[in-house]
């Protein structure tokens, strides 16, 4: 369970609490991750069944890392096609995953929604790895961690360390910018809940065809000038231009968006503060949202980001496959010593 | 139809048609209304029906259902969709021609209502397509279809995206005083929408449809009954904007008329969210927002918009239980479009006797129907609606095979307890039943 919820379909229904204490769990994971033998028995038994109707190599590597750690067994069933066209239905799909008993189906699928439809049919937990242009909770947690690592300066310590672990009321007033196609990202839409509940001031800028309606009221700025979202900004995220995504002619071309929405350094070093940091979600379209010396240097935090995505999903499949009955700190504390 | 008299004694009769809202005790003999009368003395052998505490109102008359019959009898077939009319408290619904085949030529118009006679419930008037095949390419034969019992045409569930075609079929339709009614989207600005473009499509991450994508097309038939002076109907609007350019075009004396749904009426996109991509508020158009609301039920109160429509759309699980973007659009309306409209009398949005009249002789008057009066010598086709009853919806209890309802296991009030047809009681509520 993470407080209320027996499954993880996206941000927006969590508390503050309930986030706050995924991301609490995710400090003692991350110290397992950096241990030399990289296992602890906590889940021995139990199943987790990576259910992806959208290609993802992060994503399902990371959720597969986080399931073999703790010892769970990880089983990986990868369509290529949607549903519909297979002449399966999800619902069906599902139906037979779950008679096989898995504890935990993380599920990835293009339709927003299915992850909900999924779990009203099923009695094991549901994770959502991103679904359509709705949510993708892994993600916005592990945004949340390296964020918080940041800000409160424990980035590069060892874990474990005296200090070094990240306060997450640190992310309260700060300012963060989200940039790029905002109308397609459910990460857009994960970060944007994520950083709102624990605080954060948050801007959203893309080309105005690029932002979908009623970002105000999710608690947003709408900027359609880079200069003007990232000015000031303690932390940028950049999203991804996927091509394959753009049904519509939402842009004329990726060398003029590259040229009014695209971070380059010298963007870089004009617009930004000295401590602001760049995200990515990644992949990284080398060039267009970001230029290589960018997604390299040294305000870049790409890479935590992968590596607290395998801790944030350590706390997730913990919470969820039944590790933690009640006391879960206490629990997952222990797993972390043993 | 029926040499039988009976009377409806007691009950509340509002009849908007000839202004009557009173107790009244109806007569009905050989098929027809005989007397509606504050007296009258009832011969001892005869029938009556006790319609105290009641509403006695001219049988609802709905011009857009879909009953799915021939082609997809698994969802519905013209018998089914006539019973689930009739419990609804309706004795006359226009069926819509996206069957399978489609309803362009007389053998099709001839089966739904030989289908219709042999169920010998609800009055069923078949609807044509306006181009043939619904392919929006070439005019169907209307001749043919008006000989065979067709009262309108359609080409429902799809817009006509030419608009030549569009202005040649409200010209060629004058010959025939048939109204054309018009399923109203741009194709091309719907794009791969699932739901109402707004804040809420934007939290769920599901693709907008933008009310524009109605109103230009609204705006654009409206320019095309000008110029031909042809007879259009605006099937299921669902816009602010679409309200206003109806009411624009009413007020300039065209021959324009317009439907809305009880879902349009009464639900928004945000119940979509609500109810966690439930597909049952799936159907096309979208829910929309507040304000869309709020101005479609200004719209039906001050007669911009005639009459309500239920654009009932039975479909099975196999389009229904699916992601809400794969999910087939529309959501079953017969057996609770009652009901659910008479919550707009109790917020206050419409009268009582507005109901009843967008109901009844407003929507016949649309398509030229007899019926929807109470009139001494109109048809005895007349439903008796308890306004107090209150009963849980419980979909699997539909006459209808459709259970895609998105009012499953709410708590309604308001339910047809009578329904004639012809003289004919067809439904009587089961006592056992809520």
């Amino acid at each position: 369970m993470i407080g209320r919820h027996r499954h993880l379909i996206g941000l927006e229904p969590l508390s503050r609490e309930e986030i706050v204490g995924v991301l609490q769990l995710a400090i003692s994971m991350k110290e397992v991750l950096r241990r030399p033998i990289k296992k602890v028995p906590t889940l021995r038994g139990k199943a987790v069944v990576n259910l992806f109707f959208e290609a993802s190599t992060r994503t399902r590597t990371s959720f597969e890392t986080a399931a073999k750690i703790l010892s769970a067994d990880a089983l990986n069933w990868t369509s290529a096609s949607s549903s519909v066209t297979k002449g399966e239905t999800l619902v069906d799909t599902a139906r037979n995953i779950e008679a096989m008993h898995p504890d935990v189906l993380v599920i990835r699928h293009p339709a927003g929604g299915a992850p909900q439809l999924v779990a009203d049919h099923v009695s094991c937990a549901v994770v959502s790895a991103g679904d359509g242009a709705h949510e993708h909770p892994s993600q916005g947690l592990l945004d949340l961690y390296t964020l918080a690592e940041h800000f409160s300066g424990v980035r590069g310590k060892a874990v474990g360390e005296k200090g070094a672990a990240p306060n997450f009321g640190s992310i309260a007033g700060k300012t963060i910018a989200i940039v790029g196609d905002v109308s397609h990202s459910r990460v857009a839409r994960s970060d944007l809940h994520g950083f709102t509940k624990l605080g954060a001031r948050v801007r959203v800028c893309g080309p105005p065809t690029m932002i979908p309606q009623g970002m105000e009221t999710l608690g947003a700025t709408v900027h359609y000038q880079l200069r003007e979202a990232v000015e000031g900004a303690d932390a940028v995220v950049m999203l991804r231009i996927q091509h394959e995504r753009i049904g519509d002619p939402l842009i004329p071309g990726t060398r003029e968006y590259s040229k009014f929405w695209g971070l380059n350094e010298k963007k870089a070093a004009e617009w930004l503060t000295p401590g602001c940091v760049i995200l990515h979600p990644g992949p990284v379209n080398r060039g267009v949202e970001l230029a290589p010396e960018v997604a390299d240097g040294a305000r870049s935090v790409i890479l935590d980001q992968v590596e607290n995505g395998v801790a944030i999903r350590m706390a997730i499949l913990y919470l969820l496959a039944g590790g933690a009955q009640g006391a879960h700190t206490s629990a997952a504390e222990g797993a972390a010593r043993s | 139809m029926n040499g039988e008299t009976i009377f409806i004694e007691g009950g509340r009769v509002i009849d908007p048609a000839s202004g009557t809202d009173g107790v009244r005790t109806v007569v009905l003999r050989d098929g027809r209304i005989a007397e509606v009368a504050e007296r009258w003395e009832r011969p001892r052998d005869v029938r009556a029906i006790d319609a105290r505490g009641r509403w006695v109102v001219p049988g609802l008359v709905d011009l857009h259902v879909h009953l799915r019959e021939p082609g997809q009898e698994y969802k519905e077939t013209v018998e089914t969709g006539a019973r689930a009319a009739v419990a609804g408290g309706f004795t006359a619904v226009c069926a819509m021609p996206n069957t399978s085949p489609v309803n362009d030529n007389a053998s099709v118009t001839e089966l739904m209502l030989a289908r219709a006679a042999a169920a010998g419930l609800a009055r069923v008037y078949p609807v044509g397509c306006i181009s043939r095949g619904l392919k929006g390419e070439e005019l169907a034969e209307y001749g043919e279809l008006k000989s065979a019992g067709c009262v309108a045409l359609s080409d429902d569930g799809k817009p006509v995206t030419s608009s030549a075609l569009m202005r040649r079929a409200l010209e060629y339709a004058r010959a025939f005083e048939l109204p054309v009614t018009v399923h109203e989207e741009d194709l091309g600005l719907v794009g791969k929408g699932v739901m109402n473009e707004g804040p809420t499509a934007t939290r769920l991450g599901l693709k907008g449809i933008p009310t524009a994508s109605e109103e230009v097309m609204v705006l654009r038939d409206i320019a095309l009954a000008e110029l031909t002076g042809g007879r259009l109907h605006v099937a299921h609007l669902s816009s602010a904007g679409s309200v206003r350019a109806v009411r624009d075009a009413k007020r300039r004396g065209l021959r324009v008329s317009a439907e809305a749904t009880p879902h349009h009426l009464t639900l928004t996109d945000e119940d979509v969210a609500r109810s966690r991509y439930d597909t049952s508020f799936k159907m096309n158009p979208p829910l929309r927002s507040a304000a869309d609301v709020r101005a479609v039920r200004e719209g039906l109160a001050d007669g911009t918009i005639d009459c309500i429509a239920t654009d009932h759309a039975p479909h099975s699980a196999v389009e229904k239980d699916l992601e809400f973007e794969a999910a087939a659009n529309g959501i079953v309306g017969l057996e609770t479009a009652f009901a659910v409209c008479l919550a707009l009398v109790r917020e206050g949005a419409l009268s009582e006797t507005r109901l009843v009249e967008a109901f009844t002789i407003a929507a016949a008057r649309a398509f030229g129907l007899p019926g929807g009066t109470l009139a001494r010598g109109a048809p005895a086709d007349v439903a008796i609606l308890d306004p107090g009853l209150t009963w849980r919806c419980d979909p699997g209890r539909f006459r209808s095979k459709g259970r895609n309802s998105p009012w499953k296991d709410a708590l309604l009030v308001g339910r047809c307890t009578h329904t004639l047809v012809g003289g004919r009681l067809v439904h009587e509520l089961d006592r056992g039943e809520p």
